[in-house]
């Protein structure tokens, strides 16, 4: 996930990583982890070092990233497939989890 | 639904060509790699009803082997071919695939849902989710930057994070094969660049490793 500032998004954030920020910490499926801080000083230090997120800057551009959550040995920590929001080649926008009630097959491919 | 980990620039035509029925997403940065392990493509997930994986990322060819059936190699490669596309499509050759065994079990599951014997259980989706470091999410996020300053139109820039992304997690081919094809597009030879490319590495890391082995291929 790209940030322009340390401070995050709860929304976007959310949309981007399937991990909502509650009071009892971030929550995806049936995970819920402390993030040990106050709402208000949630930034993503915090993330990162409460999710296992790395926290990557670029000096020259001013922009950082936070990789993908570390808090066990696989890739997934839950079986409960992170939600995520993605634009559709029509240029709107599509949620996997309006497909709730329903199979999905999820291919991911590449032109490449 | 399909989800191409592409600039959106590149997938839209085979996207328009294909007129999909299905949602049809693209995820310039690759987030939905970090989200589910995506190592290379085509790779697969289930889902059920409920929103639970019952198949962790693996290869996926529906139906079609892209290199037996859409590329079709001949069995006796000209003389003149250009090197580097020479080793190309031997490594390809050696790559072993079972698009019909894939398709056969995605219709059972479709038809029987967790009664399907390829119906994992929670513990056995977890466990075969790839690994995950904190090497891996470094080389997500560097990835990312790279992207991000990719279309921002800072290429030396971005091959800076991108060669630290290959660093960092050398077995995921969807960083490798986005970045090569930046420099050499589809032949995939990026030494120019990289020092190595696609023919380079599948001899290197070896072409049965290219898709991970599951019990569907």
């Amino acid at each position: 996930m790209i940030l322009t500032s340390l401070d995050i998004d709860h929304a976007q954030f959310e949309r981007a990583t399937g991990w909502a920020l509650k009071s009892q910490g971030a929550c995806k499926g049936e995970i819920c982890v402390p993030l040990l801080a106050k709402p208000e000083e949630v930034d993503a230090n915090v993330i990162s070092e409460r999710l296992g997120m790395a926290l990557v800057r670029d000096e020259k551009h001013g922009v950082w990233a936070l990789g993908s959550e570390t808090i066990g040995p696989s890739a997934l920590s839950t079986a409960q497939a992170s939600d995520f929001t993605l634009p559709d080649w029509r240029g709107g926008e599509f949620t996997l989890s309006s497909l709730r009630g329903q199979k999905v097959f999820l291919l991911a491919w590449a032109s490449w | 639904m399909t989800i191409a980990l592409d600039l959106a620039e590149a997938a839209r035509e085979p996207i328009e060509n294909a007129k999909p029925q299905h949602p049809a997403l693209i995820d310039e940065l690759h987030s939905v790699g970090g989200l589910f392990g995506i190592m290379n493509v085509p790779s697969g997930v289930w889902i059920d009803e409920d929103g639970i994986i019952v198949r962790p990322p693996e290869t996926a060819w529906p139906g079609k082997s892209m290199w037996r059936e859409i590329v079709k190699i001949p069995e006796q490669l000209p003389d003149d071919l250009d090197p580097f596309l020479r080793r190309s499509l031997e490594q390809s050759a050696k790559i072993k695939s079972n698009p019909q065994r894939y398709l056969a079990a995605l219709k059972d599951w479709v038809a029987k849902g967790s009664a399907s014997e390829h119906a994992l259980t929670p513990e056995e989706v977890v466990a075969r989710s790839h690994g995950r470091s904190t090497e891996h999410s470094e080389a997500a996020a560097h990835f990312e930057l790279g992207q991000y300053l990719q279309k921002a139109g800072f290429d030396d820039d971005a091959v800076e994070h991108f060669k630290r992304a290959h660093e960092l997690d050398e077995n995921n081919w969807t960083y490798k094969r986005q970045a090569w094809q930046y420099v050499s597009p589809m032949l995939q030879d990026a030494r120019a660049v990289y020092g190595t490319g696609w023919a380079d590495e599948v001899e290197r890391l070896g072409a049965e490793n290219y898709y991970p082995p599951s019990d569907l291929n």
